[in-house]
C-alpha cells in the first residue's frame, strides 16, 4: 500500500457482501472491497434498469456529515458550489478542488438542516476509491468548531429506473411525488431513519437511500420482493452512466483535469464564478473566459467494435485526443466513448477516428447524454 | 471426431487433418455478454498459442488463441454478425474458425473433455 494508510474499518466486507453472493453476484475487487460486477449479465441488467427498477449497492462510497456554525462557508472554501443558497432538502453535484483547480473528486452535497434552520448541517457522498484522501483533505482544511463525521455504520443503496419511484411508494406512500430530482427527504422504517435523495448515476429517475448497515440486508430484501426490482452490478452501472454522459472519477476526471475542460461548468455556480474564493478560482475563471485547450466530449462510433480508455483520437492523421471511457452502449446499440480532445475538434458532429489495435474506427463528436435523462421534476411537463 | 480443450479455454474438434475451433461455455460465461467478434480470414497462417481471433465483451477485449499450428480454411461469419451466438451456443453454432492442421503431434498436449472439466472445477 502507498499513498494512504490502511483503514481497519474498511478491511471488513461491505454490509451486503453475503447478500450479493446469495443473489448469485460475481464478486470482483473494487475500491478496496469485494463487489458484484454482475448477476445475470451486464446487458440484461442494463436493460432492466432502463425499463423497470435496478437495485445497486453503493455502500463503498464515503458518506460524510458536516455540521456546526460556519459549515456552509467552510464548504465554499473547498467546493465551487453556491452552498449558501442551497436550501434544506436540496442536493447539489459538486467538485472537490485542489488549490490549483484540479479535480480531487466529484460528489453530492445535501443540505440536511431542518427547515427551521437551527444548525447548519450537510451530508456528502464521495467516491469509494478516493474517500480516504478526501477525508484527509477536508479535515485538514476545516476550521475549529465544525463537526466532521465519516459515517462508517451507514450503507448506501440506489434504486434506479422508471419504476423505482412506484416501488418505493409502496413502502413509503407519497414519496413518488413528495420530492423532485435533486431533493432529499427521510422516512422511518422498522424504527430506523432512512434518508432518500432523488438522484443517481444512471440518467433514470430514482433514489439514493442511506440507511444503517445493520438493516440494509432486510431493506434490500423488501425492495427485491417487488417483482419490478432486480439487483444490478458494477458492469451495468458503468454502461448506464456512460450512456447518461456522467463522468467516472479516476477515468474521466482526475487531479490533472479542471471543471472547464471536463465540461462541468454547470457545477460552477454563478455567484461563485463572479466572486471567486474557491480553490483554483483564478485559473478556472481564466479557462471560462479564454476557453479550455481541451474538452471532454462524447463520441459515437460506427460499427460494433468498442474503443476503450486510453485509445488515441485522430483528426485525419493528427492525434487530437485520448479516450477516458468507452464501451458498447446497449441502449444505443453501438459503441460510445468519452474523450478529451483539442478544443478545435470538440464541436458536435466533428468527424474523428479512434485507433484500436492498429485500425482507425470512424467516430463523431456527439452531444451527451447519449440516452435522454428521465428525471422527475414535479410540475414539469412530461 | 475427437474434441480437445486448452488451458486458455478454447475447444478444438478434429476430423482427419481438419479442425474446428471455438471458446468453451465456461469461457463465454466468464467473458459475459459479447458485443464484437472478429475471426481470421481463409489462408491465414496461425501458430500454436498465437493470436487467432478477438472478442469484446461489454467490459473488455480478449484474444482467442489457436490451439495448434495450421492454415485457416474458414471463419464463422455468423458470430461476427451476431456475437451473442457465442454466449448462447459457445461449443456449437458459436464456433470461430476451421483450419488445416500442420502437425497432428501438437494435439498430444491438449486435454480431453473430462480433464478440462476437472481443470475448470479447480479454478472456482
Amino acid at each position: 500500500m502507498s499513498g494512504s494508510e490502511i483503514n481497519v474499518e474498511d478491511a471488513r466486507p461491505l454490509p451486503l457482501d453475503a447478500w450479493h453472493r446469495a443473489q448469485g453476484g460475481r464478486m470482483v475487487p473494487f475500491a478496496g472491497y469485494s463487489m458484484p460486477i454482475q448477476y445475470e449479465g451486464i446487458v440484461a441488467e442494463h436493460e432492466w434498469t432502463r425499463q423497470h427498477a435496478g437495485l445497486f449497492d453503493v455502500s463503498h462510497m464515503g458518506q460524510l456529515l458536516l455540521s456546526g456554525p460556519g459549515t456552509a462557508a467552510a464548504l465554499e472554501s473547498l467546493l465551487p458550489a453556491d452552498i449558501a443558497a442551497l436550501k434544506p432538502g436540496r442536493i447539489r453535484y459538486s467538485l472537490l478542488l485542489a488549490d490549483e483547480g484540479g479535480i480531487l473528486d466529484d460528489l453530492m452535497v445535501t443540505n440536511i438542516a431542518t427547515p427551521e434552520g437551527s444548525e447548519e448541517s450537510f451530508y456528502m457522498v464521495v467516491n469509494g476509491a478516493t474517500k480516504h484522501d478526501d477525508i484527509a483533505h477536508i479535515r485538514a482544511r476545516l476550521p475549529e468548531g465544525i463537526s466532521f463525521t465519516y459515517l462508517t455504520e451507514q450503507a448506501l443503496l440506489a434504486l434506479q429506473g422508471p419504476e423505482a419511484a412506484a416501488v418505493l411508494d409502496v413502502i413509503f406512500p407519497g414519496i413518488a411525488t413528495e420530492v423532485s430530482f435533486m431533493q432529499q427527504t427521510s422516512r422511518t422504517w422498522n424504527g430506523a431513519t432512512i434518508a432518500l435523495g432523488r438522484s443517481g448515476y444512471t440518467g433514470e429517475d430514482g433514489f439514493e437511500i442511506s440507511l444503517p448497515a445493520a438493516i440494509v440486508a432486510e431493506f434490500a430484501d423488501a425492495l427485491l420482493a417487488d417483482e419490478r426490482v432486480k439487483p444490478i452490478g458494477l458492469g451495468a452501472r458503468d454502461s448506464l452512466r456512460l450512456e447518461a454522459g456522467l463522468p467516472l472519477y479516476g477515468h474521466d476526471l482526475n487531479p490533472t483535469t479542471d471543471p472547464v475542460s471536463a465540461d462541468l461548468t454547470f457545477a460552477l455556480s454563478k455567484r461563485r464564478r463572479e466572486a471567486g474564493g474557491f480553490p483554483g478560482a483564478d485559473r478556472i475563471i481564466a479557462l471560462l473566459t479564454d476557453g479550455p485547450p481541451t474538452k471532454r466530449v462524447g463520441l459515437a462510433l460506427d460499427g460494433r467494435l468498442p474503443a476503450r480508455e486510453g485509445a488515441l483520437v485522430f483528426a485525419g492523421d493528427v492525434e487530437v485526443g485520448v479516450l477516458t471511457s468507452g464501451g458498447f452502449a446497449p441502449t444505443c446499440g453501438h459503441p460510445i466513448a468519452m474523450a478529451y480532445v483539442d478544443a478545435a475538434h470538440a464541436a458536435n458532429g466533428t468527424e474523428l477516428s479512434i485507433e484500436v489495435r492498429g485500425r482507425r474506427l470512424a467516430a463523431r463528436v456527439a452531444p451527451m447524454p447519449f440516452v435522454a435523462h428521465n428525471y422527475y421534476r414535479a410540475g414539469a411537463v412530461k | 471426431m475427437t474434441r480437445y480443450f486448452t488451458e486458455e479455454h478454447e475447444w478444438i474438434e478434429v476430423e482427419g487433418d481438419t479442425a474446428t475451433i471455438g471458446i468453451t461455455d465456461y469461457a463465454q460465461g466468464q467473458l459475459g455478454d459479447l458485443v464484437f467478434a472478429e475471426v481470421p480470414k481463409p489462408g491465414t497462417s496461425l501458430a500454436k498459442g498465437g493470436d487467432a481471433a478477438v472478442v469484446e465483451s461489454v467490459k473488455a477485449a480478449s484474444d482467442v488463441y489457436s490451439p495448434v499450428t495450421g492454415t485457416v480454411t474458414e471463419g464463422n461469419p455468423a458470430i461476427e454478425e451476431d456475437p451473442a451466438l457465442i454466449n448462447s451456443d459457445a461449443e456449437g453454432e458459436g464456433w470461430f474458425f476451421k483450419l488445416t492442421i500442420a502437425d497432428p503431434a501438437e494435439l498430444d498436449g491438449l486435454m480431453d473433455e473430462a480433464a478440462y472439466k476437472e481443470y475448470v472445477a479447480g479454478l472456482d
